[in-house]
């Protein structure tokens, strides 16, 4: 029974995430003329598995206390990519997806490189690599095109025995072959711990620049997964500046609302993953109540502003006022 | 050197130095540790025990000397080769990692793994196994360590020295935060390894606990080993005499005429003050003109006495009162202000202190904007007025007003720091370990310049962890223990011995004055 609570502690943040979506969802779908059926959760696992992988990709470097806004950037990249060579036979395209995973990797491993040689600060290293990679992206499609294996686009963006969505199948399989491998390793332990205190964490002989440096690849990665669900979706390829930044910012709110620490240390990139839902719902909830398209921008923030406000309550009980600060 | 060597060194340190900037942290430093003994360190703050330890456990370099184990020379790089080695250490301040569990804690320079992942089962016996070697099995292993109290905190940090099966452990202040009880546990616990033949450094200021404990004493002073000496050889107040020595190396000015002017209330005051379990009924009074120093080992609630003086602490209980009348002081921005015109120079000027990478002038005028704006517009003339002043009557020693404060000493940041504040005349002046890594030199300066302001009327709290300081400057001094004001000295009576004793809460022979 002890043992119980310590796992809710631990839990914390990813299960207020989880609540958050769920009861975001639950309005929705209730409002939602068709109701609770296949094609609903169909539609809105698609919308939101795109969020989701780049929001895990967000937690990965926000759990070892730094933010990645090139993330959205990476993601247009590996679309424009795949656009090209996630085509042909099953060997080409298999090949063709490996080559645009690895590249979202390497887009990873070059902002851990600047951040964690080059001392340079997260936030500004990712604004310049973020650049580049939207650049090489607008190099590789000047105009919206090219076309990607529609087989394999239709397998994983379709259903599994007519009910579950493959895309949710496949996130969940980046689950358990990314993100639990890598919070159970020693790296992964070595992120945490350089996130939340990186002296504490020298001190005790961690391996802190391995930690981060997986981090920020594996960052790389899921945002590629990410680019190329991206591309099974639309079946084109678009260098959308807006698009890219837009994803960044949302990664943010979203692990956010999934309970992952901006100060670094705490927090899941499943929690991300329903903060990426929850995020996703805020839009849907407002088609689902027929709000004036106007008005939609404005409300979705003030949902997300009331959304995020919850996690900071625990900022009220201080007394030493110089806490605020840390 | 050596004290009775009953069986080889584990450890020799011959000829260790390390400077930090132009302060010399360890000078020659001569240490020989022996296995199946308990080895004290004793000095005052800043005498070098904590540079020693830390480059005993990899975590900074020395500039010279040599380091043998096993008389094989060595030199660590990182905390995690001391480790390597067979040094465990149990830091002053906690390398603890908050955010994530006991047993995460306990074994995290070496986790048990299986199919390269850790191995969580094994993790939580090793964990139980190394709470229960430190007497420590009340502590859940799955319990976040940034939701422990402090003196739990302090027993995972022994647990995870004693998890890596260390050949030497060292221990700096390590009872610092804990209840007796505890204590009593840990002292069993080291008694036990040292009959299992571990080599133990124990470093405290508590001289009771190294009486207790101990069986060899090694005594620092000005970063030299000074005297080694079998425990219980030498008397509380000898070790004493050994830790202050006989060198007066300060120049003071010489100090203020003592009353203020009877009838006027004092300046400030405070009754009954108390913030949680750290500042307990802690009552003061400064007059004008008078500087009044907070003495004691360092983190008895020194610095908090002065933030809640200072309105950053909110649940404070007790009165303020400043010129005799209450004075409801809820934060800085409205202690600075008239009718209170308090500063607070802080301790970490490069984070509370000062904006490092901004000019020197912008710096200096942050404080005073309102003191030379007329209806939001700067008044320029009158700014560059007031800022040169402040260079000139402080010697600020910079190559402009434009050059980025992160480019002076530390001293001339110092001063910078308290320029700022001083353009605002303030009437209370509340200050923080001023002089801390701060060149001779400079230090004198500053001691000229506290007994100008308090000249001038000022009322000033003068909290400093060098008891030269507290000597050469306070007309009184609060000796502060466990956050309550444990003793008062005024006069004649403020020495280093005084001092001292009344910080480690000792009586050490000399009469006690009714407080």
């Amino acid at each position: 029974m002890n043992e119980w609570r310590y796992w809710l502690g631990e839990q914390r943040g990813t299960l207020t995430g989880l609540a958050i979506f769920l009861a975001m969802f639950a309005v929705y779908v209730a409002n939602h003329p068709a109701g609770f059926t296949a094609n609903v959760v169909h539609t809105a696992a698609n919308k939101g598995v795109l969020l989701a992988f780049v929001a895990m990709a967000q937690a990965l470097v926000v759990i070892t206390a730094g933010i990645d806004l090139s993330v959205g950037m990476i993601f247009v990249l590996t679309n424009c990519l795949a656009s090209w060579i996630v085509v042909g036979a099953a060997l080409p395209t298999a090949l063709g997806a490996a080559a645009v995973l690895v590249v979202g990797a390497l887009c990873g491993a070059l902002n851990g490189l600047l951040v964690i040689y080059g001392r340079l600060q997260p936030i500004v290293a990712t604004i310049a690599t973020g650049a580049i990679y939207f650049g090489l992206a607008l190099l590789l499609r000047p105009y919206p095109g090219g076309s990607v294996n529609e087989a394999l686009a239709d397998a994983l963006t379709g259903r599994f025995f007519g009910v579950i969505p493959s895309s949710l199948v496949a996130l969940a399989a980046v689950v358990l072959v990314v993100w639990l491998p890598f919070r159970r390793s020693v790296i992964g332990r070595a992120a945490y711990a350089a996130g939340s205190s990186e002296q504490a964490a020298f001190m005790s002989g961690v391996p802190i620049r391995r930690g981060k440096f997986m981090a920020y690849l594996l960052g790389g990665l899921l945002a590629g997964m990410g680019g190329l669900f991206l591309t099974f979706f639309t079946y084109t390829g678009e260098a959308a500046y807006a698009s890219g930044s837009a994803y960044t910012l949302w990664s943010i709110a979203a692990v956010v609302l999934g309970g992952v620490s901006l100060y670094g240390g705490r927090g899941s990139a499943v929690g991300a993953i329903f903060g990426a839902f929850a995020a996703r719902t805020t839009g849907d909830m407002l088609f689902a109540f027929d709000v004036d398209p106007l008005w939609q921008p404005l409300l979705q923030g003030i949902v997300l502003m009331i959304a995020v406000s919850i996690g900071s309550l625990a900022l009220l009980r201080v007394r030493n006022r110089l806490d605020w600060f840390q | 050197m050596s004290a009775a060597g009953i069986s080889a060194p584990l450890f020799r340190m011959e000829g260790v130095s390390r400077r930090y900037g132009g302060v010399r942290a360890l000078e020659n430093a001569h240490l020989e540790v022996v296995p199946g003994r308990i080895h004290a360190i004793l000095g005052e703050n800043g005498a070098g025990k904590s540079t020693l330890i830390k480059i005993m456990a990899g975590v900074v370099a020395p500039d010279e000397g040599r380091m043998l184990l096993d008389g094989r020379e060595v030199t660590f790089r990182s905390p995690a080769e001391a480790a390597a080695a067979g040094i465990a250490c149990v830091f002053q301040e906690l390398s603890l990692i908050p955010d994530l569990s006991v047993a995460d804690n306990i074994v995290i320079s070496n986790p048990p793994r299986r199919f390269g992942m850790i191995d969580r089962r094994a993790q939580r016996a090793l964990a139980q196994e190394a709470l229960l070697r430190a007497g420590a099995d009340d502590i859940h292993p799955r319990a976040a360590v940034k939701d422990l109290p402090l003196s739990r905190r302090q027993m995972v940090e022994i647990a995870k020295a004693l998890a890596l099966k260390p050949r030497a452990l060292i221990l700096d202040e390590a009872t610092s935060a804990l209840t007796a009880g505890d204590v009593a546990k840990v002292f069993a616990v080291l008694r036990r390894l040292r009959d299992e033949g571990l080599a133990i450094l124990y470093i405290s200021h508590r001289m009771q606990e190294i009486a207790e404990l101990a069986d060899t004493c090694t005594v620092f002073r000005n970063g030299r080993n000074v005297a080694t000496f079998a425990a219980g050889s030498r008397s509380n107040s000898e070790i004493v005499e050994m830790m202050i020595g006989r060198e007066y190396s300060h120049v003071f000015p010489p100090k203020g005429k003592p009353a203020a002017a009877p009838g006027k209330p004092p300046v400030l005051e405070c009754r009954n003050l108390g913030w949680t379990d750290r500042l307990r009924d802690v009552s003061l009074a400064v007059g004008e003109g008078e500087v009044v120093g907070l003495g004691g080992l360092e983190g008895q609630g020194q610095r908090l006495l002065l933030l809640a003086l200072f309105g950053v602490l909110r649940g404070v209980t007790g009165s303020v009162l400043v010129d005799g009348r209450p004075a409801a002081i809820s934060s800085p921005a409205e202690a600075r202000e008239r009718p209170f015109s308090m500063a607070l120079i802080p301790e970490d000027r490069k984070t509370e202190g000062l904006m490092l990478p901004m000019t020197v002038r912008e710096n200096l005028s942050f404080a005073a904007l309102d003191h030379v704006a007329r209806g939001g517009i700067i008044d320029r003339r009158k700014e560059e007025q007031l800022i040169d002043d402040m260079v000139r009557l402080l010697e600020i020693k910079t190559a402009g007003l434009d050059v980025p404060v992160a480019a002076l000493s530390g001293g001339n940041q110092q001063k910078v720091v308290l320029a700022k504040w001083l353009m605002r005349r303030p009437r209370i002046i509340l200050l923080n370990d001023p002089t801390r890594g701060i060149d001779v030199g400079t230090k004198q300066e500053l001691y000229r310049l506290l007994r100008r302001l308090a000249e001038t009327g000022a009322a000033i709290i003068f909290y400093s962890t060098d008891y030269d300081e507290l000597v050469g400057c306070c007309d009184r001094v609060l000796v502060l223990y466990d956050g309550r004001v444990i003793r008062e000295l005024a006069g004649d009576e403020i020495n280093e011995r005084a001092l001292i004793a009344s910080a480690l809460n000792v009586g050490d022979g000399q009469a006690e004055t009714a407080a």
